[in-house]
């Protein structure tokens, strides 16, 4: 009975947190595209929608979550479209670009204005010296060290077809962390990198764009993405998004990628000052307190742990139950479960949005995350409820049957309770274990200090980290201290005593 | 009261016990003796209905012993095992009354029946409150016994109860046991290795090797009219072995 209603509890919480808002926004999670999906909340603010902005960490999920109807609008690259979302379908022309899309049920606006294309750049003095104005230009120069971001090494659409197409010469290439290709450049380690137009650190260090004179690299204009429903949910919304086409000049996104990145203003704050100033839109930016920030997060954070932590319990228990009487099954769910530990998170949560949309839950949010930190949870209970159980030993097996003890009864009243220290350990990992992975819920838009956590990587502030990271180990140490206080209660008396003696 | 008719029991190759008629008497001790792995323990366990008879029947009070009627057949007999068994996470009394407490029998009744036993077995009422990892071995013994006398059960199968203990403690429990088996007039089957210990308890003793009944009948028609070769050994074997010993020192 107390099962069922704890069962149903579970079963509310995943259903309470359906979608609230009129209008949900995505952005993919970096600056310029939080900077965007920021602009589009407030101009739903401003048309009268109640509204929500998810950051999602990859395209995949953002693409996902907008066909699924988890979100109304995204802004990307039409670039991206062709070469990664789309890239199946071959497409070539706008026209074609336009009728996918549309097949999916989601339109596209015109280009925002300003292009967020890979180039290859270098120091302007040192290419002034050279002489060189195009890529074509590096050929005359085969002794320059180049060096590059690693996705660009590896993309499909990155150096290697560059290389071929512009038949460049060069020897000394080599890969690096993006963030730290322009130190290099300043400290001459590498004299040509591969940089995004509207990177901000363009700002600080003096560098020259070459002209991609064979037309090599993709256009990538910045557009929204939307459902073709939100024409007829939000018609005020999408004209105000669309108000936007040809209004955001590179050098304007340049400049608001720097005050967030360099300056450390928030997102929510460079897009306002925007919208005041282009479109004469007053947007109101709420300005919490730490406190109130904090309290925030620890609610969400608490609430994600709290009842994924409860269903793999009420899940694991029997589970490890059944591995126990029966090794065929036993080697089962202890094998899936270990499977099910090694999947990435990003790559679970993915995977996790068709099937929760199937059922009628968000695929974003805190469904997934609820999902995800239960799916992670269930292997050190259910490994250590088997291991605990198989622990016992076989005469006091034998004597709890002989008495007359049904299995039920001997479980219940004999093997769980001499387990019962193991159990609880199990249950203790898991608890941990899931006030750090919590954190991923600030991936996809269900809270926790997570969300903090990746502001701060996002815009290398290390202060917005630490807001996220010091409660976070906080929480976990006073997890792990309450469960010492619980193992008092439920470990008997007569274990604890042979433990010590 | 207690019979097995035909009664076999292999493990993959191990042959633990060949086809086997017993019949127990009821209200007798019956002692189960023979060397290690002679198939003792496997009786006691096709008896109690923990393990079921490859092939043939066991029989109580005149009913077939069924995996259906096992948990009901199981609350008549009371059974203590090699070393003991008592539950680590429980105190004596709570050992002892586990199972009256789960057929949810007054609360009053159980107490003043612990009380009894306690009584019966001469264990120290301060031990109850405690857990077994806080009594010594002798003690431990007294509330397995009382576990199983606990639900008044007609028969007693005892499994070297007192196999774990020193000589001197075990010398004083055979000396306590013996007067509350007569008094209690229970059907009791007991193992032991010891034949000293088989000829103090026993009516009946059966003599086993490797998964067969050698002989049945007092330690008198052991001695004097054994069937086999085996028999006289393995008394002589025990018996040599106290001789050379008295021998040596004297
Ligand atoms: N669960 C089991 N699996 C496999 N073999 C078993 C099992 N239980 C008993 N046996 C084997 O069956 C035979 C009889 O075992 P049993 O426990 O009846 O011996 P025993 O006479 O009680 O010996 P001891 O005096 O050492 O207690 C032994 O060879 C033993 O190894
Ligand atoms: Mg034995």
């Amino acid at each position: 009975m107390r099962v069922l209603a704890l069962a149903a509890g579970v079963f509310l919480a995943l259903a309470g947190c359906s979608r609230q808002a009129d209008v949900s926004v995505g952005s993919k999670a970096f600056t310029e595209s939080v900077i965007l999906g920021e602009i589009a909340t407030h101009l739903a603010e401003d048309a009268g929608y109640s509204v929500e902005h998810i950051n999602f960490p990859g395209t995949r999920l953002a693409w996902n979550a907008l066909i699924a109807g988890d979100i109304d609008v995204y802004p990307d690259y039409t670039g991206t479209i062709i070469q990664e979302t789309l890239f199946s379908e071959n497409l070539k022309t706008d026209a074609e670009v336009n009728a996918a899309l549309a097949a999916h049920g989601i339109r596209m606006s015109r280009p925002l204005g300003f292009e967020n294309a890979y180039a290859i750049g270098m120091r302007e003095k040192l290419a002034e010296q050279l002489g060189i104005r195009t890529i074509s230009d590096l050929k005359r120069h085969p002794g320059l060290r180049l060096g590059f971001s690693s996705a660009f090494m590896e993309r499909d659409d990155g150096w290697k077809p560059l290389r071929e197409r512009y038949a460049l010469p060069h020897q000394d290439v080599t890969g690096l962390e993006h963030a730290l290709a322009y130190q290099a450049l300043d400290s001459d380690s590498i004299q040509v990198t591969d940089l995004y137009l509207t990177d901000a650190e363009r700002m600080l260090y003096d560098l020259r764009v070459l002209e991609d004179d064979l037309r090599y690299f993709p256009n990538y204009d910045a557009v929204w993405l939307y459902r073709e429903d939100l024409e007829t949910r939000a018609p005020e919304f999408v004209a105000a998004l669309k108000s936007l086409e040809g209004k955001i000049s590179e050098s304007e996104m340049i400049a608001m990628n720097a005050r967030t990145q360099i300056d450390k203003v928030a997102e929510t704050k460079v897009a306002a000052d925007f919208l005041a100033e282009e479109l004469r839109v007053e947007s109101e930016v709420i300005e919490e307190t730490l406190a109130q920030r904090v309290w925030r997060y620890t609610l969400d954070h608490v609430f994600l742990v709290g009842w994924s932590l409860l269903a793999a319990i009420l899940v694991s228990l029997p589970l490890g139950v059944l591995a126990a009487r029966s090794s065929s099954a036993g080697q089962v769910i202890l094998g899936i479960a270990g499977v099910i530990q090694t999947i990435p998170a990003i790559a679970l949560l993915v995977v996790l949005i068709s099937p929760l949309n199937e059922l009628g839950f968000r695929g974003i949010g805190t469904p997934p995350a609820l999902v995800a930190l239960f799916l992670y949870s269930l292997l050190p209970i259910v490994r250590n409820t088997h291991a605990g159980l198989k622990d016992v030993s076989p005469q006091l097996v034998e004597s709890a049957s002989a008495l007359g003890l049904s299995p039920w009864a001997r479980l219940r009243l004999v093997e769980l309770p001499i387990a019962a220290r193991t159990i609880l350990a199990g249950i203790k990992t898991a608890a941990v274990i899931n006030v750090g992975f919590a954190t991923l819920g600030g991936f996809i838009g269900a809270g926790g200090y997570g969300e903090p956590i990746f502001a701060g990587i996002r815009r290398a502030d290390y202060s917005l980290i630490l807001e996220g990271a010091i409660p976070a180990a906080a929480l976990a140490i006073l997890v792990q201290l309450t469960f010492e206080l619980v193992e008092r209660s439920v470990v008997p008396k007569g274990l604890r005593l042979k433990a010590e003696g | 009261m207690l019979e097995l008719k035909g009664v076999s029991k292999s493990y993959g190759q191990t042959v633990a016990l060949r086809a086997t008629d017993l019949a127990i008497e009821p209200g007798k001790t019956t002692v189960l003796i023979g060397p290690s792995g002679c198939g003792k323990s496997t009786i006691l366990r096709l008896m109690i209905g923990l393990i079921r008879p490859d092939t043939g029947t066991v029989y109580i009070g005149g009913d077939e012993l069924t995996a259906e009627n096992a948990l009901q057949v199981r609350r008549r007999l009371g059974y203590v095992i090699q070393e003991g068994g008592l539950f680590p996470h429980l105190t004596s009394s709570a050992n002892v009354s586990l199972m009256s407490t789960h057929l949810r029998r007054p609360k009053q009744q159980v107490e003043d029946r612990i009380r009894e036993l306690a009584e019966l077995v001469q264990l120290p009422m301060d031990t109850l409150d405690r857990y077994p990892a806080q009594l010594s071995g002798g003690q431990r013994q007294r509330v397995s016994l009382m576990r199983a006398l606990m639900l008044d059960p007609d028969v007693l199968l005892l499994d070297e109860p007192l196999g774990a203990l020193d000589p001197m403690i075990r010398a004083g429990l055979q000396e306590d046991l013996k007067p509350i088996f007569q008094t209690l007039k229970k059907t009791v089957v007991m193992v032991t290795h010891d034949i000293g210990e088989a000829g103090f308890f026993a009516d009946t003793i059966v003599l086993m090797r490797e998964g067969r009944i050698v002989q049945c009948g007092t330690l008198d028609d052991l001695v004097k009219r054994s069937v086999e070769q085996f028999v006289t050994d393995f008394i002589n074997a025990q018996r040599t072995l106290i001789q050379a010993l008295e021998g040596s020192s004297g």
